[in-house]
């Protein structure tokens, strides 16, 4: 048997229905404290959305539009690394099978 | 003090607050239902098993009214290795009558509990996300959301895992890395012949399979993969704390499952129309927060209420059983005029009631899951043994007790951690 292909990333975001909150970002990274304990890599390995990417100064970068509102991020770094709630009301990911 | 405009608001129409929105109301009290999605469900996601006994206690014959996906009469749990797997296999006729366990998406399931909800008399505010508690004097009296003030005798708080409510009065600390997973998953779509000869299944009943190993890649946790109607759920769970040590990214790890060869055979074919992921409380009974203050009641997983046992991973119930509790005691406190934490005494009662008790029978299961050993060794060294069985390549073969002397041996797991971990796992699970 053939090995079952799967769609990358981004694909499957892209199967997702999102609701882009206009009031901007529900999460807010601390630069500085993520900066001094290296959570940069962390964040970027735990979350299955790929929301968090390291850009070319060091820094987290947040697509907070495909966010999947789990809190696994908030969950794996210390206190004070982010400032994560849920979207406004009606924003964010909307599960059709759920 | 203003007069309140409601006698209860439940924050999160999840399974715990939807039932008790919908006991609040038929009790007679003017209870609110508020739920951040645009609709109930649409920010939902679980595995997708309901053992729903308890929910028949509110609604007798949910199974065949509210949109549930298969009634599960087969438990498959199987170590994956790379290239072989050995399984358990247990299929009842008895599990289909009365309806054991059924698997529910969710988006269509909570969609229905909300309207139970409103048909017992609850008002739905949808769309509505609640930013902080109104405390006053000590006592919880309202929710503010957005410019919106609402005022209660009661809050019942099932914001689920996360429960920003419950954190914000001091309930709940945030979680420890090993006392909740990630949990991705997808949803596949499947035709329902197909799905029902792959799985051996027949007439609407289902199967549910729990998978460690390979699917993780070692990692703890394990993956699951359960028939709906006409798709499939398949996820991945991994312990966050084992996760960020292996260094892995949660991406590729659902991915790497998707793709296993020992899964093939079922997801052929099948086409992904959904993707999302969910925390998981793991913590069990250590976990359990305060689960009360005055004014405030908290219920689901917004209290950590989940239970592995290695082989039911259970939360819809048990959230479903703790919001049937906490209403009970609700309607007595708001009829008596007193919703102190004292008055409503629900920390007790709830770790009194069956709920409470699986907490403490599987209190020792957590840590007992902690044991490596479990998502590498003790698969690879099942599938020896079985290949010694099986594998007849014209050399004399032996009985079964030196096959396994001999995987054993092999396996470099050695009998006192063998017994060990055997002991612990009989007396924690």
């Amino acid at each position: 048997m053939t090995a079952i292909s799967v769609l990358p990333l981004n694909q499957r975001l892209a199967l997702d229905h999102f609701d882009i909150d206009d009031g901007g970002s529900h999460i807010l990274v601390n630069q500085e404290s993520c900066a001094s304990r290296s959570l940069g890599p962390l964040l970027v390995a735990v979350c299955p959305a790929g929301v968090y990417s390291l850009n070319g100064v060091g820094q987290v970068d947040v697509e907070y539009a495909a966010c999947l509102e789990c809190g696994t991020c908030f969950a794996a770094v210390p206190e004070g690394t982010l400032s994560w709630h849920y979207p406004s009301g009606s924003c964010g990911i909307s599960f059709r099978e759920g | 003090m203003p007069e309140p405009d409601f006698d209860a608001i439940v924050v999160g129409a999840g399974p715990a607050g939807c039932v008790a929105a919908t006991l609040l109301a038929r009790a007679g009290h003017q209870v609110v239902l508020i739920e951040r999605g645009s609709t109930p469900g649409s920010k939902n996601l679980s595995g997708g098993v309901l053992y729903g006994r308890v929910l028949e206690t509110v609604f007798p014959d949910y199974a065949a009214e509210a949109p549930v996906e298969r009634r599960i009469t087969k438990h498959t749990t199987t170590f994956l290795n790379a290239d072989s797997a050995v399984s358990i296999d247990y299929w009842a006729k008895s599990l289909a009558k009365p309806v054991n366990a059924v698997t529910v998406l969710r988006a269509h399931f909570d969609e229905w509990l909300a309207s139970q909800a409103e048909e017992a008399g609850a008002f739905l505010m949808a769309g509505v996300r609640v930013d902080e508690l109104m405390v006053e004097s000590g006592q919880v009296v309202g929710v503010r959301a957005g410019e919106d003030e609402l005022r209660t005798r009661l809050v019942v708080a099932a914001d689920g895992v996360n429960s920003f409510l419950a954190r914000a009065v001091g309930l709940r600390g945030t979680p420890r890395q090993e006392q909740v997973a990630l949990g991705v998953k997808g949803v596949l779509r499947m035709d329902p012949k197909t799905i029902e000869d792959r799985f051996g299944v027949r007439g609407g009943e289902g199967a549910a399979h729990a998978i460690v190993g390979d699917c993780t890649k070692g990692v703890a946790g394990g993956a699951f993969l359960y028939t709906n109607k006409s798709s499939l759920s398949l996820g991945v769970v991994m312990r966050l704390d084992d996760l960020i040590a292996k260094g892995f990214k949660s991406s590729d790890i659902f991915e790497h499952c998707y793709t296993h060869p020992g899964l093939a055979p079922y997801l052929d074919g099948g086409e992904l129309i959904e993707y999302g992921s969910h925390l998981v409380a793991e913590g069990g009974l250590e976990m359990l927060g305060e689960v009360s203050s005055d004014g405030l009641i908290v219920i689901g997983e917004a209290v950590g209420l989940t239970i592995n046992s290695g082989f039911a991973v259970r939360g819809m119930d048990l959230a479903i059983g703790s919001a049937i509790i906490a209403a009970r005691l609700a309607d007595a406190a708001l009829r008596h005029g007193d919703t102190s934490a004292q008055a409503l005494d629900y920390r007790q009662r709830l770790l009194g009631s069956y709920i409470g008790q699986d907490l403490k029978t599987y209190a020792k299961a957590p840590a007992f899951l902690h044991r490596n050993r479990l998502y590498s060794d003790y698969g690879m060294l099942a599938a020896e043994v079985f290949r010694g069985v099986f594998s007849l390549d014209t050399t004399p073969r032996q009985h079964l007790l030196k096959c396994a002397r001999e995987a054993v041996r092999g396996s470099g797991v050695g009998y006192r951690k063998l017994l060990a971990d055997g002991l612990a796992g009989v007396r924690s699970l």
